[in-house]
This record gives C-alpha cells, structure tokens and sequence, in this order.
C-alpha cells in the first residue's frame, strides 16, 4: 500500500507535483497516467526518497521511505532513466544492492533468470540494448522479492514479446497480493493491464476510478454507416431527427441510435449500405479528452481536441476511496 | 536501514567491478615509482654539479618521492572517479534507494575507497624509496635513519588524502568532469605558481599539497614553513575534512 497526502514538489518556479493525495491498494495494478511532463516521474522519485516533497507526506505500507529497514525488500522500483553503471556487469549491480539490503546472493542468479539475462549477466552492462537494459531494471525491482513495486514507463524499449511478458507479470505480481504501481502515456496498454486508474495532469489529480468504471463512463459508443448513396441517407436520418456526423473518409457517425433501428431505417428508404458497425471510441480518446486542458508540450500539427465535447472533469467525479 | 556492514560489502563489490579503480590506482602507483626511479638516477648523475646548498640540503628520501606530483594526479582521478561515477551514471538513485541513509551511503563508500587507497598509497610509498635508494649509490639514506620511515609512511598517508580530497569534492560538484577540471590544474599547476609567487607564497603554504607534503621531507630545509611534518598533515586532514563535511551535507538535501 502506497499511501500519498497533498504531495507537493516544486522546482523552483515550477509547480511539478501539486497536491496529489490518493491511495495505491495491494491485490491490484493501479495504472499512473498523464501526458509528458504530468509530474510521473516526479511522484515515483518521491515515493522512494530520491526527491524530498516540498509539502505533504507519502508512506510505504505506513512508514515513511527512509525509516524501512532493508528498504528493497519492501519496495522495488523501476526507473525511468537508467541507474546502474554501464562500466559494471548485470551480475554485479545486482549483487552489490544485494548484500547492501542483506539479500542472499542466490537471489540475484533467481532474478537474472526471471528476466532473461542470464546469458549475458557477466557482461559489461554498457552494451546492453534498451530493452535488455529495462529488463535489468526490472530484476532490480524484483530483487527483494518486495511487497510494493514500483515501475516507471516499463514497457519502454521492450518488443512485443517482452511487452506480453511484462504485463503478465504484473498481473501475476498483483495476483499474489502486492501492490503494483506502473506509470504509462499510453491508455490503450493500460486497459490490458490495470485494474485501477490514477491520472494526473500538470501534476493535479483528474481522476482516481477503476479500470471498469473508466470504460463504461468514456468509451462513446456509436455506428458507423457506409453507403454509395450519402445523399438518400442524410435525408433519411434527418426526417428521422437522428443527427448523423459525416466524417472525412465519406462515412457517417451516429451517436444517438442502436445499429438495428439504423438498419431498418435504410431498408425502409431502400438504402444501400456498405458497411453497418457499431463502434467504440477508443479510450485513448477519453484519455486525451480528459488530460487535453494540462497537456503543456502540444504539437502543434494538430487541431485541439473540439471544445463541446469535453466532459465537466472534477472533484466530484473522482471515485470515493476505501479506506 | 541498512546496517553499516552490509553497506561495506556493498561499497567494495562496486569498487572491485569496475575497471576505472584498478587504470587509475596502478598508473598512479607505477608512475609515482618510475618517475621517482627517473629523478633519483638523473640526480644522481648530476649531484657533482648542482649548487653547493642543494647539495647541502640535499634531501634523498624526498627525491625518491619527485613522482608524487603527478601520481597524486592518478590518486585524485581515483577519488572523484568512485564519487562521481554514481552521479554520471545514474546509480546514484539505485544506490540511495537501497540505502536512504545517504550519510550512511557515503561515508560506507568513502572509508572503502580510503581503505583501498592507503594500501595501494602506502605500497607505492615504500616501493618508490627502496627503488629511488637503490640508483642513488652513494648519496642514499636507510630507512632506520631519524625521520625517513615518518617521511616513507606519510608518503603513503599523503596519497590516500590527495583521494579522499577528490571524493569530498566529487561529492559536492557531482560531475566528474567539472571536478576533475578544477582539481587537476589546480594542483599541476595553480598550487606550484601560488607557492612560487612572493606574494602569494604565505598564503600557498596551507594549500593542502603544500601543507601535506611536508611530511615526506627528512632534511629540514629553511623553507619558511611554520609547521612541523604532523601539523603540516594535520592542516591537510582539515581540508580533507571540510572536503567530506561539504560534500555531506549538499548530498543530505539535494534530490538525487
Ligand atoms: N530535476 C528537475 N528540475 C527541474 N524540473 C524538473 C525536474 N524533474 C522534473 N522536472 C519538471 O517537472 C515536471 C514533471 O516531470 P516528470 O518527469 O515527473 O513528468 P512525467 O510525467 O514523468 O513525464 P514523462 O511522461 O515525459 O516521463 C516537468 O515539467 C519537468 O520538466
Ligand atoms: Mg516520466
């Protein structure tokens, strides 16, 4: 359990945590989202006393960062940038965080099996290709055989295989009862691995819900209609008072009606249709519709997501916690 | 917490696997010797012709120490080397994630680091006088002569400072480049114009190498140096210390 209250962090000026208080449970993978420069990276840094907080509190399983005794046998993390020496053999780094924690040395030929390197583990670790190098963060984390983990971005780097094998083991970590604290831009690979959701942008809370209740509240469902005859089907669709999108690619977008009664319209009107599908927005979407007032680095090749469709986000949209 | 000794093991599986310790210690220790070796041949060679008070003065532990110049050069690298490769690295944050108590951290780093530098200073020390003796033929001192063993073993003493200095200092500049920029002219070159430079000599006398090195003088010359050979290492040793206290307290409360 990472336990978090008003979390502040400024750099100078700049506000880069700002009153984060919320709860990561055990037994589950709590997803930590937000555009780039959201404050992510930041937050994790704190959890494990890397960066002091300017204002609050964070604790692990109820003691602050610096009061655990053999703190990697608590807590692991995997950070953002690389934190070994490129000079030291994989066998080496591990080994030296090892004894400094009193972890059996056997532990550390168990986790350079789990991740893959046992190959290479005498090898100087500057070689190491960016997904090899994030897999010997990731035996770092495990090191410990910790009740809380932590992992920043981690499907960094990694190819399909090693994106599938990093997300079970997650899974598999959250099964056996630890807490599991991964951070991620990317909604989509969130949806195949978290069960709860905490998203931040400019470094203030925006939401804090279940993986679930995200998709039922921001996944827009609608129909796409394809026909040769756009015409003929905008009359009908109007006469009917059913609002209907034309999108770019020559199809229709309809929100406020089932494919069935849809369906029957054109039929009726003797419509020929190409295509019928109900659809889903993808929650990447949602994501950006939800973090698009705090995203700071726009690229500015693309229009801002439109105004009217941005739902009210706010205090009382947060999900009320347990305990 | 970590305990103390497990930080220990920890520090010294870290210094032991890379190869930045071993370059820079044993070109430290065989320079140190083969210029000592150099000088003391060439000064041997040429002692008929040096003016009457040098050869007066002449001082043949002193001369077998001439590499120290350069190879406290080597020692300071060592130092800001095991500092400041946490930083350059990133380890830094594995490092203190394993061990939040960051004054724990350091000090665990620094005494293995201190350890290992006086072995190999002190090795070097008497392997640079019993070598530069050995071509000085007749001009040459015992080691059981007054004062040459304190000269030896404060040879020795004198490297291992010049290291820990290093640290102190890596540990507050953090880039390796930015200490070693500072560092190394410093003491090549700035230090030797200071102590050379009337005006300035007085002042140049508590530098840390001048104060440290006398030490490793047997024959009292009349260099106007208000200090004995323990308090010249003592004023030394202050350096040093504010080096580590300086370096402490900005590792306590910064972000890493
Ligand atoms: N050491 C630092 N000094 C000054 N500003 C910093 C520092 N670290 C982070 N910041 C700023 O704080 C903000 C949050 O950065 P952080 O790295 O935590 O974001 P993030 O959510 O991890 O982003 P990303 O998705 O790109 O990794 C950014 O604006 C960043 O520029
Ligand atoms: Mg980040």
């Amino acid at each position: 359990m990472i336990e978090l209250r008003a979390l502040t962090k400024h750099f100078g000026e700049k506000v880069a945590v700002d009153h984060l208080t919320f709860t990561v449970r055990p037994g589950i993978v709590t997803g930590f989202l937000g555009p780039n420069g959201a404050g992510k990276s930041t937050t994790m840094r704190m959890m494990l006393g890397l960066d002091r907080p300017t204002a609050g509190d964070v604790r692990i399983d109820g003691k602050h960062y610096a009061d655990l005794h053999d703190p990697l046998t608590n807590i692991g993390a995997l950070l953002e940038a690389k934190a070994w020496h490129p000079g030291r053999s994989a066998y080496h780094h591990l080994l030296c965080l090892a004894q400094s924690n009193r972890i059996p040395a056997q532990r550390v030929h168990e986790v350079l099996d789990t991740v893959g390197l046992t190959s290479v583990a005498k090898k100087r670790t500057k070689g190491f290709s960016l997904g090899m190098g994030q897999r010997l963060g990731i035996a770092a984390a495990l090191l410990g055989d910790p009740r809380v983990l932590l992992f920043d971005e981690p499907v960094n780097g990694l190819d399909p295989e090693g994106i599938h094998w990093i997300r079970n083991l997650m899974k598999g970590l959250a099964a056996q009862g630890r807490t599991v604290f991964v951070s991620s831009h990317l909604m989509s690979e969130m949806a195949l691995t978290a069960d709860h959701l905490v998203v931040i942008g400019q470094g203030r809370l925006l939401a804090d819900t279940s993986m679930a209740e995200f998709i039922a509240r921001n996944s827009r469902a609608f129909v796409r209609i394809r026909t040769p005859q756009p015409e003929a089907l905008r009359d009908a669709l109007h006469t009917a008072g059913i609002t209907a999108v034309a999108s770019a690619d020559g199809t229709f977008e309809v929100c406020d009606a089932q494919a069935a009664q849809l369906g029957e319209l054109a039929a009726e009107h003797r419509i020929v249709l190409h295509e019928l599908s109900p659809q889903r927005a993808s929650l990447e979407e949602a994501f950006m519709r939800l973090t698009a007032e705090t995203v700071e680095y726009h690229a500015h090749d693309g229009e801002p997501p439109p105004e009217q469709d941005r739902p009210a986000w706010g205090e009382g949209w947060r999900q009320g916690r347990g305990a | 917490m970590a305990a103390t000794a497990a930080v220990l093991r920890s520090e010294w599986t870290k210094i032991r696997s890379v190869r930045s310790t071993v370059w820079t210690l044993s070109l430290a220790a065989v320079i140190t010797v083969g210029l000592g070796l150099l000088i003391s041949l060439l000064v041997n060679n040429e002692f008929d012709k040096m003016p009457l008070t040098e050869r007066l003065t002449f001082d043949p532990t002193y001369t077998s120490f001439a590499g120290m110049g350069i190879g406290q050069l080597l020692m300071i690298v060592f130092g800001v080397l095991v500092v400041s490769n946490e930083y350059s690295t990133g380890m830094i944050r594995s490092s203190l994630a394993a061990v939040p108590q960051r004054g724990r951290f350091l000090f665990g780093k620094i005494t293995v680091a201190t350890a290992l530098a006086l072995v190999v200073g002190e090795v070097t020390s008497f392997v640079s006088f019993f070598v530069g003796q050995s071509v000085l033929g007749g001009h040459r001192t015992q080691i059981g002569s007054p004062g040459v063993l304190r000269a030896v073993v404060g040879g020795g003493l004198y490297m291992t400072l010049m290291a820990v200095f290093a640290m102190g200092c890596a540990a507050m500049l953090r880039s390796p480049l930015l200490s070693l920029s500072i560092l190394m002219p410093f003491f090549f070159l700035i230090s030797n114009i200071l102590g050379g430079v009337s005006a300035t000599k007085k002042i140049a006398r508590y530098l840390p190498d001048q104060a440290g090195q006398k030490i490793m003088m047997v024959v009292t010359r009349n260099d106007g140096r208000p200090y004995g050979p323990w308090l010249g290492l003592l004023i030394m040793a202050a350096w040093v210390a504010a080096a580590l206290v300086g370096g402490y307290a900005l590792l306590k409360k910064r972000d890493a």
